[in-house]
């Protein structure tokens, strides 16, 4: 595996529900270290590409690599054949994933919500996992709230919790799921503000669907647009944003701007 | 509040109805009831879990098996369980005494209630546990104990604190398969002194109370359960 | 042996005879309770407290009391005022007035359903207390609690055996007798278990049949 192989590539990738194709033969490759915006229509596929990746949906055709390795599938005997739990898991500690709606546990306070995964996954002690924990939530910057519960917190507070959750297990990939839509418009830069430097401090490779165009305007180093379930456009900020060769692009931002 | 106007209620009958004659008896016979509800409660949540667990992760035989006890203590009433435990296991070569055939028929036939209860509030927990469990790496199991569970838990309290009073209702059965329970006692009294509206006014008003007793202490078991967690829609 | 299969077809007529009179039972019962518990909810509703706060509690009451009670004291309490009353009738009318109390609570469910809109629509039109209730309410808030009354008539017929204890010769008691002058329990009473398991999965699944039926006919209004 060398340093140039992508982190993630998907390979002719499907995803159908009944009749509805989603995801449409996908290919898309993401560098290591790169950090990809999907933006586009609801029901183009961008959540469905985040999800599949997370192994929360199932793959209909085609591969994922991460890293080189297939994803949801395994080699045996020179073939490919659906992955088992073992390695599932194995691959997919690569991977996290924020969450629109949070999805924090309510029963466990913010430091427990981050302690607890990597305990009983990573097998970290308790003193260990608490350090990590207590260190990510410092940078998130909610050291002060550690002993807080969920519902004692805001919005922007819980995603943060959310984001130093899914660092807390170390992974490459860190996927985020439209995770300032279900926020009070104040709170969205607190934790657009984490992302930043998580991009900027960190080697990560990121992968988020967004609304926010200005983020992702500044922020990513690719944009790709989605349509009916394939990549219509794709390429930097630049390009996409100010001078977009598709009419159909150019179309999807009229209507952005327009919803101001 | 209303534990207040029961007791009420209750002192009131009782000093009209002759209260030293009949209650000393009567308290005897509440105290075997008292111990057969909570016995047979923690045999209900236990069998519940089991069985909901089984049924919804379980291999396919331990589902059939889950399944099959669900449907028969549910389909037959806890009067015929107990005598079926009472009467017939014997032929069988088992002789349990009336108290473990008390517990064990009344538990097992809440318990099987309760399976739909466990099964019901572990689907209740939102979907997107499940999820972040998984973006975790969390292993199924892990998830299920260490966060799908808990939150289950706490959403089940009340209509297991229904099921328990139903439990207790039913315990008077047991004075069918000859156990000194309160149902028992009154019986007997009933029979040499043949003052039923008495008697039987007294009974019914300790049952009202152990019931209030019951559903209060649950409300408080639910308080303590869900400090923390706020209830409701996310902000 | 285990299972005495001659034995099993000895007992079955009189087991069958036991049987007509559960069902009796349950049937009279019923009508009893479905009456009982509609008065009940409506006399909840009642302006004057009295009227309501009486009703609530008694409802109350008789939910968190054991019914096997209840039976015992209605069967003894009449004789001491000069009426007696047979097994049966005693324990029919405990059923009834029992689940009467459960049944108020499911019309009382099906009630608050309606929507005040409806209410004061009647109000407008002048109708009156017992017009409204009988042309406007009660048809519109009936129908949804179908299958909750359901369950509760599989309730109570599964309670039936509860009146062994005084005596009545359904089917608890006849398999308990047969058991007793023969020494063998384990076929009479299995039987009676199969019955009523079967029975009841059976109206388990009539009731589920009825509440789509329902639900289909319900969503043209």
């Amino acid at each position: 595996m060398t340093d140039n192989a992508p982190m993630v590539r998907f390979d002719g990738v499907r995803k159908t529900y009944g009749p509805l194709t989603v995801l449409d033969e996908l290919c898309l490759d993401i560098a290591r270290n790169e950090k990809v915006a999907m933006i586009g229509p609801s029901g183009s596929g961008k959540t469905t590409v985040l999800r599949m990746l997370m192994t929360l949906e199932r793959i209909d055709g085609g591969v994922i690599y991460v890293e080189g390795e297939p994803l949801t599938h395994m080699e045996r005997n020179g073939k490919l054949v659906p992955a088992d739990q073992r390695h599932l898991r194995r691959v997919r500690a690569k991977i996290g994933m924020v969450f629109q709606q949070f999805n924090l546990f309510p029963h466990m306070s913010a430091m427990r919500n981050c302690m607890e995964a990597p305990i009983r996954v990573l097998g970290l002690s308790r003193k260990d996992a608490e350090a990590r924990a207590a260190e990510l939530l410092e940078m998130v910057g909610l050291g002060d709230k550690k002993d807080h519960y969920p519902s004692q917190l805001s919005g922007g507070q819980q995603q943060r919790v959310a984001i130093a959750r899914a660092l807390a297990m170390r992974p490459k990939v860190m996927l985020f799921d439209e995770v300032t839509s279900a926020l009070d418009p104040e709170l969205v830069g607190e934790v657009l503000n984490v992302i930043r430097k998580l991009g900027t401090e960190h080697n990560l490779t990121m992968l988020m669907v967004t609304h926010q165009m200005g983020f992702a305007k500044e922020f990513a180093d690719r944009v790709c647009f989605f349509y009916k379930g394939r990549i219509a456009e794709e390429g930097p900020p630049q390009q996409i944003f100010v001078q977009p060769r598709e009419e159909r692009t150019r179309q999807f931002l009229r209507a952005v701007l327009e919803a101001g | 509040m209303a534990i207040l106007l029961a007791f009420a209620a209750g002192v009131v009958l009782a000093s009209y109805a002759g209260f030293r004659e009949f209650l000393p008896g009567l308290i005897e016979g509440a105290w075997v009831t008292v111990q057969i509800t909570v016995l047979g409660a923690m045999l209900a949540v236990v069998a519940a879990l089991i069985a909901a667990l089984a049924k919804m992760y379980g291999p396919w035989p331990l589902r059939w098996l889950a399944i099959a006890y669900i449907e028969i203590f549910r389909g037959t009433s806890a009067l015929v369980q107990l005598f079926w435990l009472f009467f017939v296991l014997p032929h069988f070569g088992i002789v349990l005494e009336p108290l473990t055939v008390a517990v064990l028929g009344l538990g097992l036939n809440v318990g099987a209630y309760g399976a739909e209860v466990v099964r019901g509030a572990i689907q209740a927990v939102p979907r997107g546990q499940w999820e972040a469990s998984t973006a975790l790496n969390m292993s199924r199991a892990s998830a299920l104990s260490r966060i799908i569970l808990p939150q289950a838990l706490v959403a089940m309290i009340p209509p297991w604190g229904n099921l328990f009073v139903e439990l207790l209702k039913a315990t008077a059965l047991v004075s069918l398969i000859t156990l000194g329970d309160l149902a028992f006692r009154a019986q007997q009294m009933n029979q040499t002194t043949l003052r039923t509206v008495d008697i039987f006014s007294i009974v019914l008003v300790i049952y009202l109370c152990l019931a209030l007793v019951l559903s209060q202490s649950m409300r408080a078991l639910e308080r303590w359960a869900a400090r923390g967690i706020a209830r409701g829609r996310v902000a | 042996m285990l299972w005495d299969w001659n034995y099993t077809f000895e007992i079955l007529p009189e087991l069958a005879r036991a049987a007509l009179v559960t069902i009796e039972a349950t049937l009279i019962g019923f009508i009893l309770a479905a009456t009982l518990g509609l008065a009940l909810a409506i006399l909840r509703m009642a302006k004057n407290p009295a009227i309501s706060i009486s009703a609530t509690v008694f409802v109350e009451f008789i939910r968190s009391t054991p019914l096997l009670i209840q039976i015992f004291f209605l069967f003894f309490v009449f004789p001491h005022f000069g009426i007696t009353l047979s097994g049966f009738t005693a324990g029919v009318l405990a059923l009834g007035v029992h689940y009467g109390a459960y049944c108020s609570e499911v019309y009382r469910a099906g009630f608050e359903n309606i929507p005040r809109s409806q209410w004061e629509a009647a109000l407008a039109l002048n109708l009156g207390i017992v017009d409204t209730f009988r042309s406007i309410i009660i048809p519109q808030a009936i129908p949804p609690v179908i299958p909750a009354l359901g369950n509760y008539l599989i309730a109570l017929f599964k309670e039936t055996p509860l009146l062994s204890a005084i005596a009545v010769l359904e089917l608890m008691q006849t398999a308990k007798i047969l058991g007793s002058e023969s020494f063998r329990y384990t076929e009479p009473i299995t039987l009676v278990g199969l019955f009523f398991l079967v029975m009841s999965l059976v109206s388990a699944a009539l009731v589920r049949l009825v509440e789509t039926w329902l639900g289909r006919v319900g969503r043209r209004v």
